[in-house]
Formats: structure tokens, sequence, C-alpha cells
């Protein structure tokens, strides 16, 4: 008996195991971060060329981090999706404009709209080496006390934030009330 | 005629664009030594962005970024301990190549000797099996079945 049941126990086995591997999406590297508080660096905005922002102005409320650039494709697709949490989910979204320029970044801005708070400026992208930034869009959640909580690589679909990026930001507030 | 001047217009673009991109020209120590070190260290090294490659043959723009950082700190006297740390505090092990031993990555460095022993046990046991079931053979044939089976074999030939 065992003789026929035990290939088939061992290849069920590899199927599970197969399915389980197959979901992973090989490009999506986790992130050495999680639960670091986030990396010191000083940036100008987009908006203010002179005005500079610390890293540590990101802390006192749960705060998005959203990397993103005008040249980058997917983050078409996610500004709706900003859009939308910026005008229903009480929460602070920070921008993170990688590799860009001025320019395009403000006219982006002004064609699609403005769901940040401000938006750093990173143009060589040299900061965004300490974060770990290897391609956008990248959004890290970050907790009041700034330590990241959370790194989503590619963009936020509808779907996401409903499924996922909802329930941590509230985890997240209702932890610290 | 519009659309030539047009096309050799850009053609001469091209041309003037060239060298600004020859400016961007791989860094490369002078000492032979420092340019092989250099060299060894990229090719250990996992670009994010296209998996399959080393951040030494990588065309990829952070792969760009990262050669230039690694030069920095090398000219700055950093080990290549020193290097390999600071980009797995970024980016974590997956840019090494060669992951390193630690509890997460036990299964990596030694499931394949775990299967390889469970291969022999099941081989021996198989081996075992076989060798006392030829054993057992012979003692099991009854004797009169045997010269039976003999006589027919023998009024064959």
């Amino acid at each position: 008996m065992t003789r026929y049941v035990l290939p088939l126990i061992v290849f069920a086995g590899l199927v599970a195991l197969f399915m389980v591997g197959l979901q992973h999406d090989p490009s999506k590297v986790p992130s050495p971060l999680i639960n670091k508080p986030l990396p010191k660096f000083v940036l100008p905005t987009v908006h203010a060329p002179d005005k500079v922002v610390a890293s540590t102005d990101l802390q006192g409320q749960v705060t998005l981090l959203n990397v993103w650039a005008s040249w980058c494709v997917s983050c078409r697709y996610e500004h709706p999706v900003l859009m939308t949490m910026a005008h229903q989910d009480n929460v602070r979204i920070v921008g993170y404009d990688y590799k860009d320029t001025r320019d395009a970044a403000l006219q982006w801005l002004k064609q699609r709209g403005d769901p940040y708070s401000m938006v750093l400026f990173d143009k060589k992208g040299k900061a965004a080496i300490d974060l770990g930034v290897y391609g956008v869009p990248e959004t890290y959640v970050l907790d009041r006390h700034g330590i990241i909580r959370y790194k989503r690589i590619g963009p936020i679909t509808p779907d996401f934030l409903d499924k996922t990026l909802r329930p941590i930001i509230k985890r997240l507030k209702e932890k610290e009330s | 005629m519009r659309t030539v001047a047009a096309l050799l217009f850009a053609l001469l673009l091209a041309y003037a664009a060239a060298p600004v991109m020859a400016a961007d020209m791989p860094l490369q120590f002078k000492d032979p030594a420092m340019q092989q070190r250099y060299e060894q260290l990229l090719g250990k090294l996992r670009c994010l962005v296209c998996q399959n490659e080393t951040l030494a043959v990588s065309e990829a723009d952070l792969a760009q970024d990262l050669r230039g950082e690694i030069y920095h700190m090398m000219a700055n006297g950093k080990s290549n301990k020193q290097i390999t740390d600071y980009l797995v505090a970024r980016y974590g092990d997956f840019v090494l190549y060669d992951p390193p031993l630690k509890r997460s990555t036990w299964l990596l460095w030694f499931g394949p000797f775990l299967l390889l022993l469970i291969a022999v046990v099941i081989m021996i046991r198989f081996i075992r099996s076989r060798r006392t079931a030829e054993d057992g053979a012979p003692r099991s044939l009854d004797r009169d079945r045997l010269s039976r089976l003999l006589r027919e074999q023998g009024g064959r030939h």
C-alpha cells in the first residue's frame, strides 16, 4: 500500500511547494530596513529648491514615503490611487522624486494632481541608495517614530490598497493612540 | 527635402551627444591590483534590477550608480567586507552571489546533503529488502515443483 501512496504524497508535497514558490515574485527583494529607522538624509523639495527637509522631519505621524519619477511608467497607474488616498485616507503622503528633473516633476503634478504634503527631490538618486531603492515606484510605510514598518515594491493598486495597505495604516495608527 | 535635412540634423545631434556619453565611461583604477580587486568584487555582487547580471556587467542605471559608489569607497580605503556590509545593509543578502551561512540559509547550504542522505538510506533499505527476498526464494520452492519446472524446460529443448 505505502508503495503506491508514498510517491503520491511526495508528488503532492512537491506540487504544493512549487505552487507556493511560483507565487513569489523574484523581482521583489525583501528590504533589510523593515523595523529599522528611516536612513538619514537631507534633501531639497521639488517645489522649493532652497528649502531642505531632513529624514527626521518625517516623524510625528504615520507617513507614506512614495518614491516616484515622471519618467516612470507604472507611476502613471499608481498616481490616481494616491489621489484617492489623499482625499479619502487620513494619512500623510510624502513624495520622493527619484532621478528626475524639477520641470518634469512639476509638470506631472500640475497635470495629474498633487497628492503629496511635500515632495523630496533626489536628482542623482544618491540618498535613495541608503533607502535601498532599486526601482520606482516604491512605497515605505513609516510609523510615528520614523521606523519603516512596510515596503511596497511596485505600484499601489486599488486591490493592494484595500487588502494590505489600509489595514497596515489602521494597525499602526491604533497602536499609537 | 525637409525631412532629409531634419534627419541629417538629428544625426549631427547624435554625434554631438557622443562625447557626453564618453564622459560616462566606466571608472578605472590606475593601480592594476586595485582594478583587479574592484572587478573581482563587482563580479560577486548582484544587480538588483536585472537579477541575473553581476554589478560588473549590468547596464542598469542603478548598477552604474553602485559601481561609482563602490569605486569611491575603495578609493577611500574601505575593505571588501566594509563594502559588502554596506550593500547588504541596504539591499539584503540578495546582492551577494555567495549566500552567507546563517540560520535562515541552513536549508540552502545543507539541503542537498540532506537529500543525499535520504537517498542513500532509501537505497540501502531497497538493496537489503531485495537481498532477503533472494535468500528466501529457493527455500519457498518445493522440490516437486522445481523438478516439474526443470522437466518442462528440458522437454522444450
